[in-house]
């Protein structure tokens, strides 16, 4: 399966535990930089290793740490989000479930580099069990030196805090997750100011997903040119793919960025369960457009696939089969996001809505002519007329499946519904 | 009325971080799992200690879905109907399971036992169908499966 980073000791049910972190190696890439690296140079380490990040936008990591202002009188804090709930992914409840120091040393490590000394992992309130895991997690490591005052000697100080959210979505996005932990509704603030500047109560702040955290020490300990010898020249490393729906291996694969779609659905994950066709891939979470089988050659990076037509998001890859009606999809993705649009601005609130109920039309065999044509100018005054990128996500399904099925549509409403609903309600 | 105890976890809470208000979340979460939810009442004795006004933590009770303003049964079912769980037989189970349960969704059993809810994506896709039952996440489940789960709860 080529070189794992992030779930490279997954497997072994005691990883959890410090022991036998250390004892394969963990929180050395820490004595390293406490002991070797300026924080400058863990900065430069990780800018030169390429790492982009892995929640969904890949966004240069290093670069994004470099914008933290260089005065170091002035706090500064680093949140890592954990907040994971694009549909379909479930890669950093993974990580820090059966391996949440790999994440703390991640922790630790960014926070050294941007100099912070408060960092709050903020997770998905229904997470409990990772919430624990993360908690005796963080009591090990204070005990034995790696946080706290002083740590390992080197005169550094770090504290780290576990918070629970209590249920939205929309917390993912980085601002609102900033309301959120400073005690409001977690609602998006406009921007700029960045977080980067004016974050967590209104100071530098860097914000980053799990995965791309628990990429850290390898880099560190091992070098950027280690972490670039994976992957692509432009999407270096690795990548988790949460394989789910209609295959017979759902699961988290940790593969070379680039990895083909195919080689992901049909080698690692046993191909279409029940020996059906394949039909529909969402490659990246519902936040991306929607794939067909006609894609799949498209290497999974974040250029090849953008080049073709979708995004790589968080590496949600859903698979349906020949079977699954296309509208009745939509409208399951769609009513996710009109339940969790913040409500904070017009489009989308009102968006989601129409969107949901036009399609909830259509897929009971009430549609009328023109409802595709509603759907799409729907999308159209979302798209980038939404104040946070929710807006922008949230019509993907919709157009996605248009794109690719319209005809779909058009039976639903030539013949006043769908013989694939009655398929997919009695398996 | 909050208990003493509670109390003084919320002001642990409120002082741990730079800013007070950022206890409000994890006290809004002590108050209902001393509770069961968050009544007016609570929410004003909360807002209180925050030296905020009730509507404030109305306010924030309201956004998210895990704090709850009305009681539920004494177990939260939560069926994930999201895509992945849905291509993997999520409808037949929430069939399954409001016709043994004999309610529908957002209704509790009139023993005041279990309360049945669907909600979007545990993050538990790798495993679907997903069913949350109060804190416990019960993964690949069908209908013989959570029959058993009930089953166990109902007794215990």
């Amino acid at each position: 399966m080529g070189e794992r980073i992030v779930l490279r000791y997954t497997d072994d049910p005691e990883q959890s535990d410090i022991a036998t972190y250390v004892r394969k190696g963990g929180y050395q890439a820490l004595a390293k930089a406490l002991k070797e690296l300026s924080p400058e140079a863990v900065v430069d380490l990780v800018k030169r290793s390429g790492l982009r990040g892995r929640g969904g936008a890949g966004f240069p990591t290093g670069l994004k740490w470099s914008f933290i202002p260089k005065d170091p009188a002035l706090p500064r804090y680093l949140c890592c989000n954990a907040d994971e709930g694009e549909p379909g992914t479930f890669k950093d409840r993974e990580i820090m479930e059966k391996d949440p120091h790999e994440l703390i040393e991640g922790i630790i490590l960014s926070s050294y580099a941007i100099g912070a000394h408060l960092a709050v992992i903020y997770i998905r309130g229904e997470f409990a069990y990772a919430a624990r895991q993360l908690a005796r997690a963080v009591q090990q490591a204070t005990a034995k030196g790696y946080l706290g005052r002083n740590i390992l000697g080197s005169g550094y100080d770090l504290d780290v805090v576990v918070y629970r959210g209590a249920g939205a979505y929309i917390c993912g996005e980085e601002t609102a997750l900033l309301e959120s932990l400073e005690g409001y509704r977690g609602q998006p603030r406009l921007k700029p100011p960045f977080p980067a500047t004016a974050g967590l109560y209104r100071k530098p702040t860097v914000i980053n997903n799990v995965e791309t955290l628990a990429n850290v020490p390898y880099i560190v300990l091992n070098g950027p040119e280690a972490f670039t010898a994976i992957g692509t020249p432009r999407s270096p490393g690795t990548k988790v793919f949460c394989l789910s729906g209609q295959v017979n291996r759902p699961g988290n694969y940790e593969l070379p960025m680039g990895t083909p779609l195919r080689e992901i659905i049909f080698e690692h994950g046993g191909g279409v369960r029940d020996g059906k066709q394949l039909k529909a891939i969402i490659p990246g979470g519902p936040s991306t457009p929607t794939f067909t089988a006609a894609h799949l050659d498209v290497n999974m990076d974040f250029e090849s696939v953008a080049a073709a037509g979708s995004m790589l998001g968080s590496g949600a890859v859903m698979v349906m089969d020949e079977t699954v009606c296309m509208v009745w999809a939509a409208l399951r993705l769609t009513e996710f996001f009109r339940h969790e649009s913040c409500g904070k601005c017009t489009p989308c609130r009102e968006g989601t809505y129409w969107l949901a109920h036009l399609l909830g039309r259509i897929e009971a065999g009430q549609g009328q002519d023109g409802d595709i044509e509603l759907l799409l100018d729907i999308c159209d005054n979302m798209a980038g007329k939404c104040f946070c990128p929710f807006g922008d996500a949230a019509i993907a399904p919709v157009q996605g499946t248009v794109k690719h099925f319209r005809e779909e549509y058009q039976q639903h409403i030539r013949h006043g519904g769908c013989w694939r609903r009655s398929v997919v309600r009695s398996q | 009325m909050l208990s003493e105890r509670a109390k003084e976890e919320i002001i642990r809470a409120m002082e741990r971080f730079p800013e007070r208000r950022t206890g409000l979340l994890p006290a809004l979460r002590l108050a209902q799992d001393e509770q069961g939810y968050l009544s007016s009442q609570v929410l004003a004795e909360v807002a209180a200690i925050f030296g905020l006004a009730p509507a404030e933590a109305q306010a924030v009770a309201s956004f998210y879905t895990m704090l709850r303003r009305r009681p539920t049964g004494k177990h939260l079912i939560q069926v994930c109907t999201n895509l992945p769980c849905s291509l993997s037989g999520a409808e037949g189970l929430l069939d399954h399971l409001k016709a043994r349960l004999g309610i529908g969704v957002g209704e509790t059993t009139p023993d005041g036992l279990f309360t049945l809810e669907t909600v979007e994506c545990l993050g538990s896709c790798g495993t679907a169908p997903v069913v949350q039952i109060d804190e416990d996440y019960h993964e690949n489940m069908s209908a013989e499966a959570i029959d058993a789960v009930l089953a166990r709860l109902a007794g215990g």
